[in-house]
């Protein structure tokens, strides 16, 4: 039961979290560009007024459209309370590995994609082509980075990889570790649609590609695309944190240490995301036929700590 | 009283009685009866199939069946396997057929092909039953002619028909061929002929005889299951023949090439040396990535179908090659994980790949299009067939709630098993496997994510497409049958368990790779589990909670034109069509695809900046075809016209080869 | 890295914010985030220019919770400058439909008002009021970037 107190307690705060998150990284940015910039709450206000005004369904949309945000909520949610953020004692560890994780995510890009198509504009098919195109290349670089760190433990679940590595630091900081950080890390930018793969910014319909799909939502509809895709930058940024700095994460259910575990995933988390924010500015969105490039450069990243891995077993 | 020899001979008797029905009754009724009677010769060799993987054994002699060899029967847990993937398929395509042949009468609807139909059931029924090498040659040239027929029923429909039919016949035959003389060659050697013997003998035989018998079957295998580099029959045939016979050869019949493989490599041979294993999985990759690339590009939708079946099979493929791979490097627990992926994965794709064909055969019967750029909206005109499609892409993209996940997730926990002890080679073939299989699912996903999208959602884009109607209830009957069974393989894929742990246990391939469990799947060996039950229930409850919720917090939804930055209206010219929605991926392997391309700029009279039209024209041949079959039927070609050379119509020329043949024959005898 | 350097040294180049002037009753539902939806009906680009300084980062709308958007889907205040002319009249009255409920307009200039010095001009229709409703109007030609930053304050309530 205090499990699953425990999953309801990640996924809740992940969701909490995440608007936060957006915030705080708009206000890294803006610092660095010399502006003023939002509250950090201001991504919260934004969503409280969207979920109050009406959504909007094209005229030959169907079902897709209207189904896609709660089924990119959905996904995120299940997410949030599957990985071991808090707590390495989850419920769910027997259901959901990291395989499933990356599943569970293109699920939620397929659903969105979809809407996308739905909606019978040139924006969406084209926001959906290269969402899809990008995501068929993070595929094999997301999974050579699970197979890097499940060599560790000779499991694919999440719980046990982030217990063995909060057990062994040396397990962590090893050339393993690092190039499996290096090459999650750009699957995770091109994943949650940040620069240099996509601009989360852009008001130019013609370089975007997540906002692309997206144009055609309103109100609620909005609001939930909007929170799944923070919750999404939450998670992968989430994701990083527990496997590469698992320190921390609760190893027991005890009240005391899920407190801890919590304050510093958020503190993590929020680390990672200012770090992201700051590398931004530095950084100009690459031209879409360049992102192959890119992925191609973090698949051999990928390869290279498989390699190590077994090299150094 | 066992049930595995009264559903086999249920199966027969009614295969023959739907033939014989067909060919008297008259139109009215044929296909009805006809449908009826498949979907029995299905239901007959599943339930055979179903009582085998449960531990019922069968096994007959029927030495005055057939002069000099007789016919031998045996149906053990690997056997009841493919009865049951291939029965439980014809049940559908039975159901289906009796509206997708029912009315009009022409091409599928004839005698001809209705009787036929039937008799192509029971023949690959039979393959998975025969226990010796003359009865297993029968039921494979039975299934090769009777599919062969079927696949030209349309040829006066379509100038392609043809040409599909001759790259189909030719192909199998040239397959059938090479397994003829691997089977022959390796029941010379053993002895005998019957399985169980050959089994006995397998192991004492040299080296190059079982290399030699490997290479030769599995050649013959892998092209009757559409492997890349064997594969140009499978888009032209797929995408000619009717739609119930495209699914049935899709889902069932490339299976039987996948049996062959599994029968010979890890029954009859009992396992082999790695070099046979890494050949395997080469081909395996090389299907998996090739075929999903061009489904990817295809715009045509059985193509597009017929190029996934490709590379499903490369998957297959893949897991038999791990599987071998790992048992003889000595870590049995994980090989039989990864032929279990295999075997789930021929069951699965069997299930989507059959619904997918049916629903493509009837979106071409609803709009009289399978070209995906100018279909579009059919959400609503066809709204149980876009349903029933969407099951079924959901499981050939391998996303989490579809019943492809369950076993691409079973094949990556083989291949992410790192074994140290399985030796440098695994180490560095494993993750370039894993690679592989991640490009394809990924690949594979835009692919289906472009069929629903582009085909059957937004607007119609061509007049076809506007005018759509909904198939008859028993075609929309057939589909359900077959999404049903999707969904329960996506959700409860434990039940496959103990079938699963029965065949590979009679295998010897090593122990049980299941450790029970009702709800999620745990493995044996790997420390890995999964629920796909509660991930669904979790994704599904979470939606609906969420949309509630959302609703109930926020005000009525609006029904508005889409956003047409102000100066409207949208049109469906508008809208990304199949051809662009793939643009980008295209762009991306250009390399490996080769695409020919054409842009025409017609300038107008009065400037060469005012322009009046442009073109755009695109072709993708198939590199593989293009670089090894036109050479060699350039070859052929030119030896044939040699030949013609030797028969100038002079006898006393051919009397003078006569003559020079007895000489031959004559030295030969005499050298010996 | 040049850029570090001038990160540095440049500092916060966004002027103080001024007090927060009073609230529009009509905004309450907004509860401080504005999504902005800006459209040129046929100004002489003059107001443009100040809108984009009032987004820039020495007058930085966005920390009092005002934001451009993309499409008017996803907007609350639609800004419009200039006189509409006859061919932007209906690409005008679309965007405001496309918006979802509650929405508000803000005119920005003199012309938006009433026509400035293109009034009675060839291919104007009238002032941005005849085309849709106004809720606020920002007077000026060009307003200053302050005042129409003060304007959208209003709305956002921040």
């Amino acid at each position: 039961m205090a499990a699953y107190a425990v999953a309801a307690g990640q996924a809740v705060l992940v969701a909490a979290l995440a608007p936060w998150l957006l915030g705080w990284m708009r206000a890294v940015r803006a610092r660095l560009e010399g502006r003023a910039g939002g509250r950090f709450g201001q991504p919260w206000r934004d969503l409280r007024k969207q979920l109050r005004k009406e959504p909007i369904t094209p005229a030959d949309a169907g079902v897709f459209f209207v189904a896609a945000p709660p089924v990119l909520m959905a996904t995120s949610l299940l997410i949030a309370g599957a990985a071991p953020y808090v707590s390495t004692r989850g419920p769910l560890s027997g259901v959901a590995d990291l395989v499933v994780v990356v599943g569970l995510l293109l699920l939620g890009t397929v659903a969105l994609a979809l809407a996308g198509l739905d909606t019978g504009t040139a924006f969406g098919g084209m926001g959906a082509s290269r969402e899809m195109t990008i995501a068929a290349l993070v595929e094999p670089t997301l999974l050579l980075a699970v197979f890097a760190l499940s060599t560790r433990v000779g499991s694919t679940d999440l719980a046990a990889i982030v217990a063995a590595g909060a057990a062994d630091p040396a397990r962590v900081i090893s050339p393993v570790g690092a190039l499996a950080a290096a090459a999650l890390a750009v699957a995770v930018l091109a994943e949650s649609g940040r620069l240099p793969v996509d601009n989360p910014s852009t008001h130019l319909e013609l370089t975007m590609v997540h906002e692309a799909m997206v144009l055609e939502y309103a109100g609620r509809d909005l609001a939930l695309v909007e929170w799944a895709a923070a919750m999404r930058l939450s998670i992968l940024l989430g994701l990083l944190a527990t496997l590469f700095l698992p320190w921390g994460v609760a190893t027991s259910l005890h009240p005391a240490a899920l407190a801890g575990a919590t304050a510093l995933f958020a503190v993590k988390v929020f680390a990672l995301g200012g770090l992201l924010a700051a590398g931004e500015v530095f950084l100009a969105k690459v031209r879409l036929f360049r992102v192959p490039e890119l992925l191609a450069g973090s698949f051999v990243l990928g390869l290279l700590a498989v390699l190590t891995a077994s090299v150094l077993a | 009283m066992n049930p595995v020899p009264t559903g086999l001979a249920a199966a027969g008797v009614l295969a023959a009685t739907g033939a014989a029905v067909a060919l008297v009754l008259p139109a009215r009724w044929r296909s009805a009866a006809v449908g009826v009677a498949t979907a029995g010769v299905g239901a007959a060799g599943a339930a055979a199939g179903v009582a085998a993987v449960s531990g019922h054994g069968w096994r007959a002699e029927y030495p005055d069946v057939l002069p000099l060899a007789g016919v031998s029967l045996a149906v053990d847990p690997l056997a009841g396997w493919f009865l049951l993937l291939t029965g439980a398929v014809a049940v559908v395509v039975g159901v289906y057929a009796i509206g997708y042949a029912g009315r009009g009468g022409h091409g599928p609807g004839a005698r001809g092909p209705l009787a036929l139909l039937p008799v192509f059931v029971a023949a690959m029924l039979l393959v998975p039953a025969a226990a010796d090498v003359p009865t297993f040659l029968l039921a494979w040239e039975l299934t090769a002619v009777t599919s062969l027929l079927l696949v030209l029923v349309e040829h006066r429909h379509g100038p392609a028909v043809l040409p599909a039919g001759l790259w189909y016949a030719v192909m199998t035959q040239a397959g059938f061929v090479t397994i003829l003389i691997g089977l022959v060659w390796l029941a010379a050697a053993a002895g005998d002929p019957s399985f169980a013997a050959i089994q006995d003998a397998a192991g004492g035989l040299s080296g190059p005889v079982r290399g030699g018998v490997f290479v030769l079957c599995v050649a013959g295998f892998a092209a009757k299951a559409g492997a890349v580099p064997l594969h140009p029959w499978l888009p032209r045939a797929h995408a000619e023949a009717p739609a119930h016979v495209s699914a049935l050869m899709s889902a069932a019949m490339v299976k039987l090439g996948v049996y062959g493989i599994v029968r010979l490599g890890f029954d009859l041979l009992g396992g082999g040396p790695r070099w046979w294993w890494l050949a395997l999985g080469a081909v395996g990759m090389l299907s998996a990535l090739y075929g999903i690339l061009q489904a990817a590009v295809a715009t045509d939708l059985k193509k597009l179908l017929a190029f996934s079946t490709s590379e499903n099979v490369g998957l297959i493929l893949l897991g038999l090659a791990a599987a071998g791979l790992l048992a003889s490097a000595g870590q049995p627990a994980v090989a039989a994980v990864a032929l279990a992926a295999a075997l789930l994965h021929a069951a699965n794709h069997a299930g989507f790949k059959a619904l997918l064909f049916c629903g493509a055969g009837s979106v071409l019967r609803g709009t009289g299009v399978r070209d995906l750029d100018r279909l579009g909206g059919l959400s609503r005109r066809m709204p149980a067939t876009t349903a029933l499609v969407c099951v079924g892409a959901l499981g050939a993209a391998a996303l989490p709630l579809g019943n492809g996940f369950v076993s691409e997730w079973l094949l990556l926990q083989a291949l992410l098993h790192q074994a140290t002890d399985a030796g440098t080679l695994w180490t560095v073939v494993a993750p370039v496997a894993v690679a592989v299989v991640a490009l394809t699912a990924g690949v594979g996903v835009a692919t289906f994510v472009k069929v629903v999208g582009t085909g059957f959602l937004a607007r119609p884009r061509g007049e076809e497409a506007a005018a759509a109607r909904e198939s008859p209830p028993s075609m929309v009957a057939g589909m359900v049958l077959a999404a049903a069974a999707c969904c329960a393989l996506a959700v409860l894929p434990a039940l496959a368990g103990p079938a699963l742990d029965r065949v590979t246990a009679g295998l010897r391939a090593g122990p049980r790779p299941f450790e029970g469990g009702a709800v999620d799947l745990r493995l044996a060996g790997v420390g890995s589990t999964i629920a796909p039950l509660w991930i669904a229930a979790g994704v599904v409850g979470l939606a609906v909670a969420t949309a509630v919720m959302a609703r109930l917090a926020g005000r009525p939804r609006r029904r508005a034109a889409a956003w047409d930055c102000g100066d409207g209206p949208l049109t469906a010219r508008m809208e990304y069509t199949a051809t662009s929605f793939a643009e980008p991926l295209q762009r991306v392997f250009d390399d490996v695809l080769a695409p020919e391309q054409d842009v025409d700029v017609t300038p107008a009279a009065e400037s060469a900046y005012l322009v009046r039209s442009v073109q755009y024209r695109r072709r993708l041949p198939d590199r593989i075809e293009a670089r090894l079959y036109r050479p060699l039927i350039a070859a052929v070609e030119v030896a044939g016209r040699a030949a013609r050379g030797l028969a100038t119509g002079s006898v006393h020329r051919y009397l003078a080869y006569m003559l020079a043949a007895l000489i031959l024959v004559l030295f030969a005898a005499a050298v010996r | 890295m040049g850029l570090v350097r001038r990160i540095r040294e440049r500092g916060r180049v966004a002027q103080p914010a001024t007090p927060r002037p009073e609230p529009l009753p009509a905004a309450a539902g907004l509860a401080g985030s504005v999504q902005v939806r800006h459209v040129d009906a046929g100004s002489c680009n003059g107001c443009e220019i100040e809108v984009g300084q009032a987004f820039g980062p020495v007058y930085d709308a966005e920390r009092h919770g005002v934001r451009l958007v993309a499409s008017p889907r996803h907007a609350d205040v639609l800004t419009v400058t200039g006189p509409v002319t006859v061919n932007m009249a209906g690409p005008l009255r679309t965007t405001y439909e496309a918006m979802p409920r509650p929405r508000m307009v803000v005119a920005v200039g003199d012309c938006a008002r009433d026509c400035g010095m293109f009034a009675g001009g060839p291919g104007v229709l009238g002032p941005v009021g005849d085309v849709v409703p106004v809720d606020v109007l920002v007077p000026g030609c060009p307003p200053e970037p302050a005042a129409i930053v003060a304007a959208l304050r209003g709305v956002s309530g921040r």
